[in-house]
């Protein structure tokens, strides 16, 4: 009965929905200027890919993808710590989270 | 072949006495005090010496002893070892280097006492002693090139050691580069060796010679190649000229490096392979000839030198030229025995001199000396043992050595032995001028001086009257036949010498009858006791003094002035390399090289002015840059 449910959502309608949620997220990235939305969507760019993951490892019955996307987790547990940390001592310095005003990284 | 395993150890210590002394003066010699340093290097050498007397009284004259530390180059069938070998030849050669160095080593104690870098001297020696004990122990011609060429920059490191003094450096600098050119000619005979033979290993070049034919050209080139190299380290014409100016360093470097080791390396060199050389006959002649010619112009030269030092080089490169000449008409085991004499007395007259130029305070020319017999006893009578013993009166040790060279020449060529006992002569004269205008007569430097002449410490005196007993006595060690003697050192070597002597015995004359062999000796030793009453007669009975430089003409200037050698070298080399050196220069350097060089700059500095605009700091567009840039790889990937 379960298998059936599964069944019912072709393994198309996964691509188009992680393509569409990577989409999204480079378009933020390029987009908004606000660095933590940026995060976010990077965030999401990455979880789209774990979906991904997830769904080909279903689809071909190998349970490898999903054990990956654990690490992948953690992985980007500890990069987004990372990045707010970047985040708060750039708005220490420049007391804002607006890219454009973070200019000053040239010779 | 003798393989007692308990010889093994102390002839492996033999070069690394030395080279644990350089290392600690050398690393640590700035937190010892200074007195000890001199100390350190000498009981490095002592050390040496006594691994190498164990060896000359346990090995027996016709045992070798082959040690191979490691192997070195090996790939193929092609093997170099570095190997030590052991025999009556390279023990020879280890007690004259180990005994006389270390005597020298005590002498330089007292002599660079109140020098400030004293620690740098020592250090410096015992580095020479190491390389020097390399070059004769090594079992082929590879482990004695990296000897030879660890001497000649010991040799360039001492004649440079007071190096603020410019002339000093250029003396250092012409040693050098007049020994990398005979180094040359050496590095291309081994090569020669390594392409035919397959092997330079001392045992396997020699016996693969052996089955060529005799006088073949490429023995030839080998012999002559190496001679070359001879030539340089050796000082024989026509790469002499260093050897006088290498005068500038330390007095005991030049009794050490540049009169009783280094310069005779050349004579091992050739005794060593006698069998390469005794195969090729028309490269014997050249030896003997070239010999034979230096001892005649180095010995006309020292006529007329006024510097202490100078005289006794000129009589250095002399007694080489004798040498060469003794190998050059197969007298090998006669040419390592004037080795050995001669460094005996060179080296004693060397410290004799140095010990008079330290009582008078660094002064070298002897029109400023005279009469110090008087003041220095010691130096003075150990001087004139050393020149009654270069002169060749009986029974001092130059003696036989001189004798048995000249009456092996008389039987191979009535001219050789003509001119070497004319260069004989000129030697007794020579040095004898040198003993009456130093220590007799009058005083005639300033008064200033003649106060402060003192002679020196007894760790120069003792020395100096070691090295006079062995002058004295050194030369019993080969008591000639015809006295009714048994050769001990003809003996001794004769394990060595054998294989060339045996290919030389087959084309040769026998030996002079001893009636002649009386009469040569009779000749010689009037020869040179008439040269020494002449000198007497010139100098004290007239008391002519040596003219001023700027009164002498025709030949006694051109004498004077060492046949204006020098002078011929630097027209006809050094000018025009000068020349060609500033057309390169202008041409190839400026032109080309310059030109590539900078154009190459010029475009990277281009591209980077260019290239930096594109990092303006601003964040966004750096991310648009990224995803712009993996699109594009995207693409690259799928499509193209």
């Amino acid at each position: 009965m379960k298998e059936m449910a599964m069944n019912t959502v072709p393994h198309n309608w996964y691509l188009f929905l992680s393509t569409f949620l990577f989409c999204i997220g480079i378009m933020g990235v390029l987009f908004r200027r606000n660095a933590i939305i940026i995060m976010m969507c990077i965030e999401l760019m990455l979880n789209s890919v774990n979906l991904l993951l997830v769904s080909f490892s279903a689809y071909s019955g190998n349970s490898d993808g999903q054990v990956f996307v654990f690490f992948i987790m953690v992985v980007a547990a500890a990069e987004v710590a990372v990045g707010l940390a970047l985040l708060v001592s750039i708005y220490r310095n420049i007391a804002s989270t607006d890219i454009d005003k973070l200019s000053k990284l040239k010779w | 072949m003798l393989t007692d395993s308990s010889l093994i150890a102390p002839g492996m210590l033999i070069p690394l006495f030395p080279l644990i002394g350089f290392l600690i003066n050398g690393l640590f010699g700035k937190y010892l005090p200074k007195s000890i340093t001199g100390w350190i290097a000498s009981l490095a050498v002592l050390a040496s010496f006594c691994c190498v007397f164990y060896m000359f009284t346990n090995l027996p004259s016709t045992g070798s002893l082959h040690i191979d530390l490691f192997n070195w180059i090996g790939f193929a069938n092609f093997n170099i070892s570095f190997g030590y070998l052991i025999d009556p030849l390279s023990i020879t050669m280890m007690l004259v280097v180990t005994g006389i160095g270390f005597l020298i080593h005590v002498y330089s104690i007292g002599y660079m006492h109140d020098d400030e870098g004293v620690t740098r001297f020592f250090t410096y020696l015992n580095l020479f002693i190491f390389f020097m004990l390399l070059l004769v122990i090594g079992s082929n011609y590879l482990v004695m090139f990296i000897g030879w060429e660890g001497v000649g920059l010991c040799s360039y490191l001492l004649i440079g050691y007071w190096f603020k003094n410019d002339a000093f450096n250029d003396a250092a600098k012409k040693a050098f580069v007049m020994n990398r050119i005979g180094d040359l000619g050496f590095l291309l005979g081994m090569f020669f060796i390594l392409f035919n033979f397959g092997s330079l290993d001392y045992a396997e070049v020699m016996k693969q010679a052996s089955l060529l034919p005799v006088g073949s050209a490429l023995l030839v080139t080998i012999t002559l190649l190496l001679f070359v190299g001879a030539t340089g380290k050796s000082a024989q014409i026509p790469l002499y000229t260093w050897l006088p100016d290498a005068m500038a360093g330390p007095t005991p470097v030049s009794a050490l490096i540049h009169a009783a080791t280094m310069v005779t390396a050349g004579i091992y060199m050739i005794t060593r392979s006698g069998v390469l050389y005794a195969m090729a006959p028309f490269s014997m002649e050249i030896v003997a000839i070239v010999g034979v010619a230096t001892c005649l112009m180095a010995a006309i030269i020292g006529l007329m030198q006024n510097d202490i030092k100078k005289v006794l080089a000129y009589s250095t490169v002399s007694q080489l030229g004798l040498m060469f000449a003794a190998l050059g008409i197969g007298a090998f085991a006669s040419g390592m025995f004037h080795l050995v004499t001669h460094a005996f007395f060179k080296a004693l007259l060397f410290l004799g001199s140095g010990s008079v130029i330290h009582a008078l305070h660094g002064e070298q020319d002897i029109r400023k000396m005279g009469g110090l017999s008087k003041y220095i006893k010691v130096t003075f009578i150990t001087f004139l043992i050393g020149s009654i013993a270069i002169s060749g009166i009986p029974p001092f040790a130059g003696f036989f050595s001189k004798d048995e060279i000249l009456s092996k020449a008389f039987e191979h060529s009535k001219i050789i032995w003509a001119i070497l006992s004319i260069s004989s002569m000129m030697t007794a004269f020579y040095m004898f001028r040198l003993v009456y205008l130093t220590f007799f007569n009058d005083f005639r430097g300033t008064e200033v001086t003649k106060k402060h002449i003192h002679e020196s410490p007894s760790t120069m005196t003792i020395p100096l009257i070691i090295l006079a007993v062995l002058s004295i006595f050194g030369g019993f060690i080969g008591l000639p036949s015809v006295l009714g003697f048994a050769h001990k050192f003809q003996q001794y070597l004769s394990a060595v010498t054998a294989p060339a002597q045996h290919i030389l015995d087959e084309s040769h004359a026998a030996e002079v009858s001893h009636s002649t062999e009386w009469i040569l000796i009779f000749t010689a030793v009037i020869a040179a006791i008439a040269s020494i009453l002449y000198a007497r007669y010139k100098y004290i009975s007239n008391k002519e003094q040596p003219a001023e430089d700027a009164s002498l003409t025709g030949i006694n200037k051109m004498v004077y002035n060492k046949f204006y050698v020098d002078e011929i070298y630097e027209t006809c080399i050094v000018k025009p390399l000068k020349v060609l050196s500033d057309l390169f220069l202008v041409l190839i350097d400026k032109l080309v090289i310059d030109l590539v060089v900078n154009a190459t700059a010029w475009v990277v500095g281009l591209s980077g002015r260019t290239l930096r605009l594109v990092q303006n700091g601003n964040t966004g567009f750096y991310v648009f840059a990224m995803v712009f840039g993996i699109i594009v790889l995207f693409v690259i990937r799928l499509f193209i």
